[in-house]
């Protein structure tokens, strides 16, 4: 049951960020990505606390699921387990933050409370169970997964910066548009499938 | 606040303000699983399960929990529900629950069912927070199998997994592939908030 995939983790890293990326294949952490991203700044600071706290939980959660959960036999309590684990930790960065890094936390510590229940971070920690990822897989599985975020939620706030001047029907300007451009963008990353695949 | 009746809660979740199509919640999961129509179906009657009984438990308990720790009891509550819709899921129909991955496990982040904990459960008595979260949940259910119909029909020619277009019915493969679900549901998006700016106009405001 515990044997991962024989997939080297640099092709997960890679993957999760171009074929497999979170927005525009698996659909993750899509409210955030709609509310946030009015503003390029903005939306590349979240996604910085967002790609932390990935790599973070994905590692602490793999740590918690091989050694604590699976032993026990509480395979059912998992998912209360990992929300658990997400809450307090970005609890946790919170207050670090605002202790030893003063500057950082004025940066991305307005985010950290919304990305509790960003579905992209307890998504990543679902997909790396249920695709039975070693440790190293993982932590890159992580990473490439908070990047993709990244940069998909940067690239929509730098098209609607741009749009905000444009004059556009009444009733399609705000999401509307941000479902079509994401849309437009899914499709330009399909072209990239095929280069790598992971399921 | 005076309690609502059963109709206007009715109205109001699954038209005036359906929670995917005005308020922009649970998206991810109605864009995720649309491609299928049995697979929306499941899944929207999992999202109304665990709507409807987080926000009954919810209410039930409202007056019992301090205001600074709400948001964790309502996650755990509402994890537990999702726990109880996967293990039936699984139990009963393991090839849907096997297609769905792990979305059933995020619906516990779904903003939906968090959302009307927060707006309506906490504040109203259990039974019309049940059917609140009830209506809820069937307004997405709605909206999920209107797109996964249209996915479904155009992707693959099928109904519920039943041949309806001819054979000769060339398929659109971008309509089962991600960009096609954010067309859709942003046309929708589209469709719907120009009809409440029309009307609002000729309302004369």
């Amino acid at each position: 049951m515990l044997t991962a995939p024989p997939i080297s983790p640099w092709i997960i890293f890679f993957a999760s960020i171009i074929t497999s990326n979170m927005i525009f294949s698996n659909f993750l952490g899509m409210c955030s990505y709609l509310s946030v991203s009015g503003e390029y700044k903005t939306a590349s600071g979240l996604g910085k606390a967002v790609t932390m706290v990935m790599v973070l939980t994905n590692a602490i959660n793999w740590l918690i699921h091989r050694f604590v959960i699976i032993p026990l036999g509480i395979e059912y309590l998992s998912n209360i387990v990992f929300i658990m684990v997400i809450a307090a930790l970005v609890q946790i960065l919170e207050m670090f933050f605002d202790r030893y890094m003063p500057d950082l936390h004025a940066k991305l510590g307005i985010f950290l409370p919304l990305i509790t229940v960003n579905c992209a971070i307890l998504g990543a920690t679902l997909f790396m169970v249920i695709r039975q990822y070693d440790f190293l897989q993982s932590v890159l599985f992580g990473l490439g997964s908070g990047l993709g975020w990244w940069l998909a939620i940067s690239m929509l706030a730098a098209i609607r910066e741009r749009m905000a001047k444009a004059k556009l029907p009444p009733g399609l300007s705000g999401t509307a548009i941000s479902f079509i451009i994401t849309g437009i963008m899914a499709m330009a990353f399909v072209g990239f499938s095929g280069i790598f695949t992971i399921q | 606040m005076p309690v609502e009746s059963n109709k206007s809660i009715i109205k109001r979740n699954m038209f005036t303000e359906n929670q995917v199509l005005r308020a922009i919640l649970g998206i991810c999961s109605s864009l995720a699983v649309t491609n299928n129509m049995s697979n929306s179906l499941v899944m929207g009657l999992g999202v109304t399960f665990a709507t409807a009984l987080s926000s009954l438990t919810l209410s039930a308990m409202r007056n019992l929990i301090p205001h600074r720790i709400r948001m964790i009891v309502q996650t755990l509550v509402i994890a537990s529900w999702v726990i109880v819709v996967d293990i039936v899921i699984r139990a009963y129909l393991p090839d849907v629950s096997k297609q769905l991955g792990p979305y059933v496990g995020l619906i516990i982040t779904n903003c939906i069912v968090m959302g009307r904990a927060e707006a309506y459960a906490q504040k109203n008595p259990p039974l019309p927070s049940f059917m609140d979260g009830l209506f809820a949940g069937l307004g997405y259910t709605m909206v999920l199998l209107i797109v996964s119909f249209i996915r479904e029909l155009l992707g693959f020619g099928t109904v519920f997994g039943i041949q309806v277009m001819p054979e000769s019915f060339e398929v659109w493969t971008i309509m089962v592939m991600p960009p096609a679900a954010f067309f859709i549901i942003g046309s929708m998006i589209w469709f719907i908030t120009a009809r409440k700016i029309k009307r609002e106009q000729k309302g004369g405001k």
